[in-house]
């Protein structure tokens, strides 16, 4: 219960300390939505009859915040906090590590939703995106954003104990990101990319994130062109939280709070 | 002093790195309510003894009991252990966009007694930057908002490394009030220094150590034979300066005296400051 109230506390500390870091809130908030002015101003052609290229591009980036803002994010910023003895601070006290986990989750679905708002309004203002009418959409909006900021926490966690230094960090974790981005079609149609590419994404959640989240922005009609000839709802549930206990048990293993 | 009462306790402690040995077998033992001061130049094995203490290192070998229990793995539980413990690091930078009364209430949270947080943040004296963003402190006021969070969990004992580095005198003054009014609540202190004059200023007892091993444990006073240790008698005569160490310096100065008319020149009695027996212990003198 204290592991869970103290949690609780670092994720209102966190939200905090997020909304005074001027350059992460604009890099956070603002950056999906100059991808989307960018992608949506270039790519002005309809993917299917009444679908734009916009419209595909937001479930990506979607997708993709979960991944920036969760895993690339955590997996920078806590090799520099470890660098700059915050945690070995924090390691001192009577702090949980599950206690200093949930704090982040719960900055990281925080941010989301502000990023997602952001984007929403936005891309529904200035591109012409539909956003979803149906609360079950809604309701499935709601739990791929949580579920996917918990995984994607969960994993930064995780890989924040590979780079050997805060100044190393963000070489190491970006190319795997911008990686997963290209073949789990964030910035192409999923369905245009070589089958040998879609299977090697099918191993990773960004590519599982995306599919639920054109399930969402996009016509019932597009399901038919996943490689599932599906949606495939509770199979993405699944494999994001399989990732979500791995991703919590390698945390819980790995999480180094100096570099001894 | 019996096992029972000591906060801190170590036996034979050793620990290497990459087959070099850091501490080559220390034995010390702190008291409740000491406050015992660590001494000794960099690379002595000050921080890895003091981490090991912390439960931040694993050692190699001896044993190692703080507050009765094996820091690397107490019996009650690493959180029921760490409630009872503060500790005060070298060097920590975090945090910089938060206030320090907000960091100071934030830490309250983690401690099942924690101290007021507005009475700590006046005990270290930072009751007009309380407002302010830790970012904007200056290095000194840094350093007193590391010792707010320190004891802000009414620890048993509190570790401080090298805690006045960077400190004006007067800053340093106030510090050591500070320590010494925990000490006189109960708390048992036990800190790393490089400064001889805090060491003796504050601590009850001091250990120097060296290459990894404990030179001398004892009060400041009586380091390194320092109450007994012979004075040295200069005046001069001719226009020589002239020198005598000797036991018993009023009889020597009065047979002196009998060879002069009127004042002797240049004369001084010294006896060995801190630092000459600590420079003389450790062989840099």
């Amino acid at each position: 219960m204290r592991t869970i109230k103290l949690g609780l506390l670092r994720g209102g500390l966190e939200i905090k300390e997020f909304l005074r870091q001027r350059e992460s809130v604009v890099f956070t908030l603002a950056f999906p939505v100059i991808l989307l002015f960018i992608f949506g101003s270039v790519f002005k052609n309809k993917i299917a009859p009444g679908v734009t290229f916009s419209q595909y591009f937001v479930a990506g980036m979607v997708a993709s915040g979960l991944v920036n803002t969760g895993f690339q994010q955590l997996a920078i910023s806590i090799p520099m906090s470890r660098d700059l003895g915050t945690l070995k601070r924090l390691r001192g006290t009577p702090l949980s590590p599950i206690s200093y986990f949930i704090g982040k989750a719960i900055v990281v679905t925080a941010a989301m939703l502000f990023q997602v708002t952001l984007l929403l309004g936005f891309g529904a203002l200035s591109f012409g995106l539909h956003l979803p009418t149906s609360a079950a959409l809604w309701l499935r909006f709601i739990w791929l954003i949580v579920l996917g900021s918990a995984c994607s926490t969960v994993l930064g966690i995780a890989f924040s104990s590979i780079p050997k230094s805060g100044r190393g960090a963000s070489a190491t974790v970006s190319p795997i990101v911008i990686i997963l981005q290209f073949i789990s079609g964030v910035f192409f149609v999923f369905s245009d990319l070589p089958k040998w590419m879609q299977d090697i994404a099918a191993i990773f959640p960004l590519k599982w994130l995306t599919q639920g989240m054109r399930s969402v922005f996009l016509p019932d009609s597009f399901a038919i062109k996943e490689p599932g000839h599906s949606w495939e709802i509770g199979k993405i549930a699944s494999i994001l939280v399989i990732w979500l206990i791995i991703g919590t048990v390698l945390s819980v293993r790995s999480f180094k709070w100096s570099k001894e | 002093m019996t096992s029972q009462r000591a906060a801190i306790s170590v036996k034979g402690l050793r620990k290497s790195y990459a087959g070099k040995d850091a501490v080559a077998g220390i034995d010390l033992e702190v008291a409740q309510g000491e406050i015992f001061a660590i001494l000794g130049p960099n690379g002595a094995g000050k921080t890895t003894t003091v981490e090991i203490l912390e439960g931040y290192r694993t050692r190699d070998a001896g044993e190692v009991l703080v507050l009765g229990e094996d820091p690397s793995k107490p019996a009650s539980g690493d959180r029921t252990w760490r409630n009872r413990i503060g500790i005060v690091l070298q060097s920590a930078a975090d945090a910089p966009d938060l206030t320090v009364a907000e960091t100071v209430h934030h830490f309250a949270n983690y401690y099942t007694k924690a101290k007021d947080p507005d009475h700590v943040i006046d005990l270290v004296g930072l009751s007009e930057k309380a407002k302010a963003k830790v970012a904007t402190l200056s290095g000194g006021q840094r350093r007193r908002l590391d010792v707010a969070l320190g004891i802000i969990g009414s620890p048993e004992i509190l570790f401080l490394d090298e805690p006045t580095t960077g400190f004006d005198p007067e800053a340093r003054r106030a510090f050591w009030d500070l320590i010494r009014a925990l000490r006189d609540e109960g708390t048992t202190i036990l800190l790393t220094t490089h400064y001889l004059d805090e060491a003796e200023a504050l601590a009850d007892r001091v250990a120097v150590i060296n290459k990894g091993l404990v030179l001398e444990i004892a009060t400041p006073d009586l380091l390194g034979g320092r109450a007994t240790a012979p004075a040295r008698v200069t005046w001069s005569e001719g226009d020589q300066a002239r020198s005598e160490l000797t036991q018993s310096p009023t009889d020597f100065v009065k047979t002196l005296a009998s060879r002069f008319d009127g004042e002797i020149p240049d004369l001084a009695i010294t006896r060995p400051s801190l630092e000459d027996i600590y420079l003389g212990m450790i062989g840099e003198l």
